[in-house]
């Protein structure tokens, strides 16, 4: 509803980390201005009283897709490496992992 | 030039021995080494898979094997249908370079009807424009005006047909961006009912609204194609069998007796011109005996705001698998998280990044049900009220584009304007119902025009049909056939 | 010591489904191979891939949660966000909000009811190695990914927070684990990962106050470890609570070495995983014939297998501890399968239990193949004295070891021919007669004679290679002195 605030720089700035990316502050201010237009816009969809009404996530109605539980060749490692971009033992390397898993 | 026949009548003469595949997928190539360097339709050429591919359609016709629907005809294939072995880059930085290991369903679909493969077409980045701009390599020119674009995200697709390369390309079209292009181009643009071409091995963007389509001269090549590689995919959950009977087989029924509405939100978008050959097309349908009348779908208008919340959160997760890590670019640094950061930030255009950002603001704890889902419910209300005009028509008309094609550069730092691009497309994403753009008559300033035929789900058969009609009645400054063309074995109007 | 302090625990445990491929992928589902072997675009994630939901997953899936009594519900899945490199696409296809199991009920032995709140599907991620010099994530100087793992079946099972301690939690792991066996979902291989235990730890004063703030202790992976783990845990958030401190409610890793959690060291934030529908899978919606197949198809659960082996020996009162013990071995190895089938051909109930938890146990893996019929002759051939308790324990291990599979064949080649009255009567002779002075003690009387019972039984053993029934022996050697002297 309408009193939502408007998209703001801290709120790119959040989303921008949680995407792995990173912006500067000229590219901040820029990209605020027109994201927030674009949400500007979305007021109309966002401003209605939708509340009845169920989420369609999927145009389809299809139910139950299901595959049998049979083994399919693998592709081959060799080629799936060699598009790696730094590979050791067999595995994707990476720099060092700073902290678990969530 | 002979490459420039329509794909029904290449097959045909392939397939009956009357021309060889190789002859022709050659003419091909030397076109596009030619001329293409003035349009950049192509972003990568393969000649050696062409000629081998032909090679091989060759020998199974010496040898009375059937080569296919589809034998010989030179295709273009949008960068984000991967190809093994051959580059497939979506016309970004973080994927220069990147060879799949394996071949998207269409893909071999098209290699099995004898297609022949002759490059790789250039796009926007991830698919994400109207207009072909934010490709990382460039932009695609109008083969009709190359100081405009051609449309997005398949310009290079439509530019590459409209300019007599190939009789057939594929794009894909998530909000517009078969139809649209198509559109611009001058050539026919089908987006298939969801689910009925298999979407495995096309780079995703918005997975809800991706479909893969042709983009042809005719309309007849475009049944040929997706009955070719339309039907149900084992490794797509998403996947339908295609309609029957055959679309190609029931073109020419004709539209008597069908009742056409003409989508009023969707003509009072468009500019004067636009709308003036959507009323010329509702004319010749009328005259080819249909029942026409104008029809009022207000949703319509929730459309533009309801995809642009849905497409970018469906992207801003599909596209988090470009971190560094597997393939594609990666940016040094001293921690997987900044490497992630390096390596998407300078791997990704602006475009992207906007929507990235845009997507995963929607989907955010706090904004997914004022955002995202409420633009799923306005979804609902836009199914329900198509399903009640389709009670009423067998199919729906309205433009494709609100204008022709526009100058390059002219609203590339708008985004909102480059959206507005889309709002005659969309409706047909979110609802996942087929819709065909199909040339009709010419802007004021001579470019083309694309009036689009929409229609229920499955029902490719009744909107191709009626695109037939309106192809043989297609007005005076409708493009026959592509720049340059001396016009041998152009498309029958 | 916990004190009057009531402890409460809850546990997410993920267990790998047996099934012979990945959930989304037809890739094989295989522990230890080669790295990056099992692999394919949709389990690494490449551009363009898509997943198909494995028919099997779903079927052990509502086995699991038939066996733990849930209803089974149509269900979605959904994205769950999140950068990682283990995760190939950087987001997880789980269930969120509409999972296919909610509402059952695990009972412990001791009668103590756990809720399961719900137990869904979700893949599994691929494994990191890290290089470094601890082997460990903090300090690594670089990581390696290996994505076979990456797309097994999950099915993630959480119960509601109805545990009061490590020991009972290491009961619903362990009633659990012969739960999962038994459904044929899981292989209960912990040492291998099949199970992953998650445990969520809080305390407060009494059961009628409010529930305390919880940790979690992540990845468990014995049954001793969950107990130690929390009883830790419980032990230092009552330490700081008594003391005047608040728990932080935090993420902590349980280190097995030191004895102790840790907090982890990333910075504790609220992860916001963006969850919406997956757009590539449609709903499912299993409908009552599907259901009834899987749930007509699951084999008797250990609750069950243990009343019945219970019900064999007779139902007279509570059993002897000795006894329980028995039949929660037996059914823990899976061998009461084994046990029914030989008393159905004739063999002694509390024999069979006892050989089958004790000897068979020895080499449970063995016994499970144990033809039912060569367990039950070789049973009844003891109980009706045709061998001595030592020879069919020596026959038992022949068949353990695949060395034959006809008991009186093996006991035939081992020359264990029943000893005649008059065999052994020769045999004592020959013995006695080898020996006058012992035996003139013996012929004494008394305690010191009675000593020599043994000391001629072990010449006899050693005469006739074990043959000898001891008892009869000795009722042979007194019956040769006659009545004992006054």
């Amino acid at each position: 509803m309408a009193d939502r605030p408007r998209l703001g720089r801290e709120d790119v700035a959040h989303v921008a980390a949680l995407a792995r990316l990173s912006l500067s502050d000229a590219e901040l201010d820029h990209f605020t201005e027109q994201l927030a237009q674009v949400l500007d816009h979305a007021e109309d969809v966002a401003s209605l009283d939708l509340s009845g009404v169920a989420p369609t996530a999927h145009a389809l109605a299809l139910t139950n897709v299901v595959r049998d539980d049979v083994p399919v060749p693998s592709l081959d490692r060799d080629e799936v490496l060699a598009a790696a971009p730094e590979v050791e033992d067999h595995r994707f390397r990476v720099p060092p992992i700073l902290g678990e898993a969530p | 030039m002979p490459a420039r026949a329509p794909a029904v009548r290449l097959a045909d003469d392939v397939r009956t021995g009357r021309r060889s595949a190789r002859e022709i997928a050659d003419a091909a190539l030397a076109a596009i080494v030619a001329d293409d360097p003035g349009v950049g339709a192509f972003t990568l050429v393969t000649e050696d898979l062409a000629r081998r591919q032909a090679d091989a359609v060759d020998r199974a016709v010496a040898e009375g094997r059937d080569p296919g629907p589809m034998a010989g005809v030179p295709v273009g294939l949008k960068d984000n249908l991967c190809t093994r072995g051959i580059p497939t880059t979506c016309s970004s930085r973080i994927l220069a370079g990147w060879r799949p290991p394996y071949d998207a369903t269409v893909v071999e679909r098209l290699r099995g009807a004898g297609a022949v493969v002759v490059g790789k077409t250039n796009m926007d980045e991830f698919a994400m424009g109207s207009s072909t701009e934010t490709s990382a390599t460039g932009p695609t020119r109008n083969p009709h005006d190359p100081l405009r674009v051609p449309g997005g995200s398949s310009g290079g697709s439509a530019a590459s047909v409209a300019a007599g390369f190939v009789p057939v390309a594929l794009g894909s079209d998530t909000g517009g961006s078969v139809r649209q292009p198509a559109a611009l181009c001058g050539v026919v643009g089908l987006k298939p009912t969801y689910g009925t071409v298999s979407r495995y091995g096309l780079v995703a963007f918005a997975s809800s609204l991706d479909q893969i389509g042709p983009l042809t001269t005719t309309v007849a090549d475009a049944a040929l194609v997706y009955d070719v590689i339309g039907g149900h995919d084992p490794l797509d959950s998403t996947s339908l069998e295609r309609p029957h009977p055959r679309v190609a087989d029931v073109l020419d029924d004709g539209v008597a007796g069908l009742t056409v509405g003409v989508v009023t939100e969707l003509v009072d978008a468009a500019a004067a011109d636009v709308a003036g050959s959507v009323a010329a097309a509702a004319e010749a349908l009328a005259a080819a005996g249909a029942r026409v009348e104008d029809v009022s779908i207000p949703e319509t208008r929730l459309g533009l705001s309801a995809y642009y919340l849905i497409a970018p959160g469906e992207a801003s997760s599909n596209l988090a698998r470009y971190d560094g890590v597997r393939y594609g670019l990666r940016v040094a640094a001293p921690d997987t998280t900044a490497m992630n950061v390096a390596t998407r930030t300078a791997g990704f255009g602006d475009e992207v990044k906007r929507r990235i950002m845009l997507g995963t603001y929607v989907l955010s704890a706090g904004y997914v049900d004022a955002y995202y889902n409420q633009a799923l419910r306005a979804r609902t209300r836009m199914i329900a009220a198509f399903d009640a005009a389709y009670a009423r028509f067998d199919a729906l008309i309205g433009p494709t584009s609100p204008t022709t094609a526009f100058p390059l550069g002219s609203k590339i730092d708008d985004p909102m304007a480059m959206y507005r691009n889309d709002v005659c497309t969309i409706p047909s994403n979110l609802t996942g119902q087929p819709a065909v753009s199909i040339p009709f008559g010419a802007g004021a300033d001579g470019l083309p025009v694309g009036v689009q035929v929409l229609g229920p789900s499955l029902e490719e058969a009744t909107v191709l049909r009626m695109a037939a009609v309106l192809e043989a009645a297609a007005p005076p400054g409708t493009p026959p056939v592509p720049v340059g063309a001396s016009s041998t074995g152009g498309a029958v109007r | 010591m916990t004190g009057t302090w009531e402890v409460v625990v809850g546990l997410e445990v993920h267990c790998e489904l047996r099934t012979r491929t990945k959930l989304f992928c037809g890739c094989r589902n295989a522990f230890g191979g080669e790295p990056n072997t099992d692999i394919c675009p949709v389990c690494v994630g490449l551009p363009g891939a898509l997943p198909v939901l494995n028919r099997r997953a779903v079927d052990l899936a509502m086995a699991i949660g038939t066996a733990l009594g849930c209803e089974i519900r149509p269900s979605t899945f959904h994205r769950k966000n999140y950068f990682y490199p283990d995760q190939a696409k950087n987001y997880q296809i789980s269930q969120y909000d509409e999972p296919i199991n909610v509402n059952g009920c695990l009972e412990l032995a001791d009668g103590t009811k756990v809720g399961i709140v719900r137990a869904h599907l979700e893949e599994d991620t691929g494994k990191t190695v890290h290089a470094g010099s601890s082997g460990r994530i903090h300090g690594a100087d670089y990581s390696l990914v290996d994505y076979n793992r990456a797309g097994v079946p999950l099915v993630e099972i959480v119960s509601a927070p109805d545990l009061r301690s490590g020991e009972q939690a290491r009961a619903y792991v362990t009633e659990l684990r012969g739960i999962l066996v038994a459904s044929g979902a899981s292989d209960g291989k912990m040492e291998e990962g099949s199970m992953r235990v998650d445990a969520n730890v809080s305390v407060r004063p009494t059961s009628a106050d409010p529930f305390g703030t919880r940790c979690e202790i992540k990845n468990l992976n014995s049954v001793r470890s969950i107990g130690r783990a929390i009883e830790f845990e419980a032990a230092r958030q009552i330490e700081l609570l008594e003391s005047g401190n608040e728990v932080v409610q935090e993420t902590r890793h349980w280190d097995e070495d030191a004895g102790r959690t840790v907090t982890l060291r990333s910075k504790e934030e609220a992860y916001d995983y963006r969850y919406f529908r997956e757009p590539d899978l449609v709903p499912l919606a299993p409908d009552l014939e599907w259901r009834v197949s899987v749930s007509a198809s699951l084999d008797l659960l250990p609750r069950a297998r243990r009343e019945r082996l219970a019900s064999l020996l007779g139902d007279d009162g509570p059993l002897p501890a000795s006894r329980g013990d028995q039949i929660v071995t037996v059914v823990g190895l899976g061998l009461d399968d084994l046990v029914v089938a030989a008393v159905d051909s004739g063999a002694p109930v509390s024999l069979a239990l006892s050989r089958a938890a004790n000897e068979a146990a020895t080499d449970a893996e063995a016994a499970r193949r144990l033809s039912a019929s060569a367990f039950a002759e070789l049973l009844v051939m003891e109980a009706d004295g045709s061998l001595t308790p030592t020879q069919a324990k020596a026959v038992l291990g022949d068949l353990l070891a695949g060395t034959g599979d006809d008991p009186a064949a093996l006991a035939a080649a081992r020359g264990f021919e029943a000893m005649s009255a008059e065999s052994l009567a020769e045999v004592v002779a020959e013995v006695v007669a080898a020996h006058p002075d012992e035996w003139e003690r013996f012929r004494a009387g008394g305690e010191k004679a009675d000593k020599l019972i043994g000391f001629f039984t072990g010449l006899v053993m050693r005469s006739t290679s074990g043959q000898a029934d001891g008892k009869e022996v000795a009722a042979e050697l007194r019956r040769r002195r006659g009545p004992e002297p006054t």
